[in-house]
């Protein structure tokens, strides 16, 4: 029966095939408008920051729902990066990359070694501290930042980048975890090997370990300079003297909404400021994502 | 991440087989390891352990850094819960902010992980586009450009007044000021966006076929498939952005000024507790007001796993 009508069925088969494959191509363009449009929408925001950064100034607020400058005003730029009392905003950025730089130096340094402590190796208290340790995630920074603002400026560390820096020399507990988990999933036979060699543990960190964990490493390194670059909490309460406010503290004082003149010139230094996220998101989208899908990092 | 150090169980089976290699390995190693781990034991210790302490006797105090402190007993806390009306304020902002940002934002994680979780073109480039707010949202920057798109002549009332509604003042109302918040939160959705985007793709496509033949339909197979399994997933981040709602402070100081206006309503608990540490010297009783922090966040979330059994569930119940 099923050879009889065969020639009849084929021409169903590929009239249904033709029906199947217009619905898909109308299907697809319908989630490419509607999830395209949502996307665009998200992005606004951030789109009409970058505009208004290029509008000439006493143009920004006339014509808000303007995305296309009319004319491009790149003097904004320089206009912006004049800053405030003297101070331009190389001395921010300067400030910045050095609280961001180092910081993320020391934190995803730190945190390899530590990281390598626990997952690597044996040794009494090793469950004690690691529980400790997951435990201080729990505790809101607020608890401990009136108390280490005193212990600061007592030991003289207040307008200076010490408070920010020297708590990164113990690594940041979330990289640690993450680290770990990452150095399990490497097979012990490679550490083994190295140790018939006569590779102490020192050594096997430094050969076996860190080329391993190397996606790890660079995860935390952007989420710490991610953090770093937008603390705001931080140098609020540590650097008061201009000369050493950070990018995100500058703009705050920059935007004053009391004193604004030149709009043009904070958008164009607001803008600015995100260009070294933006760019690192780019390049390193991939390590973000799995960070993320993985541990939950950063919530 | 289900058991805090995994290799002790793995160590039994490597025991069987003895060389003297493996002997070595399994040797507590007490010196070595706590070299590897100091740095993070001994940062501990001294900014940590020593400040926590500190903290607990502070609370006890009305510390100033100008003038020192003397033992007050249980006053710092009398003041919060029975004096101090802008403490009720600010809890009433904190509470509204959480209970309103927290589930809308994993609503639209949701739903745009739904959408982004196919196989078409072009779906990795949306992620991204997604994602972006969360990555720039919790800077300086976007927190002035969000006011300033809430301001008089901002895009928002730009489009208010192209909808008909007209124009809305959203700083001067104290209802309509901490909405311009929570909407800020909400646009951030993207790392528990992401976190739902790895968990749907680990349900079992058999489960969505198997469900098909029942005759199940898209919004059956939602109710049904999806959503139980992934109610692990939704309870991690409904408990992760609750803790991470009550510490918000860069938004609340930047958007509204710092000074939780208008009328204290948008004085987010981190916010206030600045202003007494840092603007007026009160560090006792802002120390006070962390550790009701702390055990707030630590009652909420004891609930949240308590209330959990009833409705999270776990597909291997051994672990």
């Amino acid at each position: 029966m099923a050879t009889t009508t065969h020639p009849k069925q084929s021409l169903q088969v590929t009239a249904a095939k033709r029906e199947a494959r217009r619905n898909k191509l109308v299907s697809g363009l319908m989630y490419h408008v509607f999830v395209g449009t949502l996307g665009l929408l998200m992005l606004y925001p951030v789109f009409w920051l970058f505009s208004s950064a290029l509008k000439a100034p006493d143009q920004i607020w006339t014509t808000v729902n303007n995305l296309i400058p009319g004319e491009i005003h790149l003097e904004n730029f320089a206009n912006g990066w004049k800053g405030f009392g003297g101070i331009t905003f190389a001395t921010f950025y300067k400030n910045s990359f050095i609280y961001a730089g180092i910081g993320t130096l020391l934190t995803v340094s730190a945190s390899a070694v530590v990281a390598y402590g626990f997952a690597r190796i044996k040794f009494t208290g090793r469950n004690f501290w690691f529980a400790v340790m997951l435990m201080t995630l729990m505790l809101p920074g607020q608890v401990l930042m009136i108390p280490q603002y005193i212990i600061f400026s007592k030991l003289d560390w207040v307008n200076s980048f010490l408070p920010l820096l020297v708590p990164r020399l113990g690594g940041d507990v979330f990289f640690i975890f993450m680290i770990v988990q990452f150095i399990r999933g490497i097979p012990i036979e490679l550490d083994e090997a190295a140790m018939i060699d006569g590779c102490s543990k020192v050594g096997i960190f430094y050969q076996i370990i860190l080329p391993q964990v190397k996606p790890a490493l660079v995860t935390a390194a952007i989420f710490s300079f991610y953090w770093a670059w937008e603390d705001f909490l931080g140098p609020l309460i540590y650097l008061s003297n201009p000369n050493l406010y950070t990018v995100s503290v500058a703009l705050r004082s920059f935007a004053d909404p009391n004193g604004i003149t030149d709009w043009g010139g904070i958008f164009a230094m607001l803008g600015l400021s995100l260009v070294p996220v933006l760019v690192i998101f780019v390049f390193f989208q991939r390590y973000l994502v799995e960070g993320i899908a993985t541990t939950g990092l950063k919530g | 991440m289900n058991d805090a150090v995994s290799t002790p169980q793995a160590l039994p089976q490597r025991a069987a087989t003895p060389t003297r290699v493996k002997n070595r390995d399994f040797k507590k190693n007490n010196l070595v390891g706590y070299l590897f781990i100091s740095p993070w034991v001994i940062i501990f210790l001294l900014f940590g352990f020593i400040p926590i302490v500190i903290s607990l006797g502070l609370a006890f105090t009305d510390y100033d850094i100008l003038g020192g402190g003397q033992f007050v007993g249980l006053q710092n806390f009398q003041r919060m819960f029975y004096e101090d009306t802008r403490y009720a304020k600010s809890v009433i902002a904190t509470f509204k902010y959480v209970l309103a940002s927290v589930p809308l934002r994993l609503i639209f994680a949701l739903a745009v992980a739904m959408l982004l979780n196919t196989k078409r073109t072009g779906v990795y480039f949306y992620r991204a586009a997604f994602y972006i707010p969360s990555i720039i949202g919790g800077s300086v920057a976007v927190a002035i450009m969000w006011r300033q798109l809430f301001g008089r002549e901002g895009l928002i009332n730009a489009l208010t007044i192209a909808l008909g509604i007209g124009k809305v003042s959203w700083y001067g109302s104290p209802t309509n000021a901490i909405w311009t918040l929570i909407f800020l939160a909400v646009w951030q959705f993207g790392s528990p966006m992401l976190i739902f985007l790895a968990g749907l793709r680990q349900i079992p496509a058999e489960l969505y076929e198997s469900a098909a033949i029942d005759g199940a339909n898209g919004w059956r197979k939602f109710w049904g498939v999806t959503l139980p399994l992934l109610t692990p997933i939704i309870f991690f981040n409904l408990v992760m952005q609750m803790i991470a709602g009550f510490k918000v402070f860069t938004q609340a100081f930047i958007v509204t000024g710092g000074t939780g206006a208008p009328l204290d309503s948008t004085l987010l608990y981190s916010l206030y507790l600045y202003n007494r540490a840092f603007a007026s010297y009160e560090m006792g009783y802002a120390a006070a007001m962390a550790w009701v922090m702390l055990i707030v966040i630590a009652i909420l979330t004891a609930i949240s796993f308590k209330l959990s059994s009833y409705w999270v569930f776990y597909e291997n119940k051994e672990v």
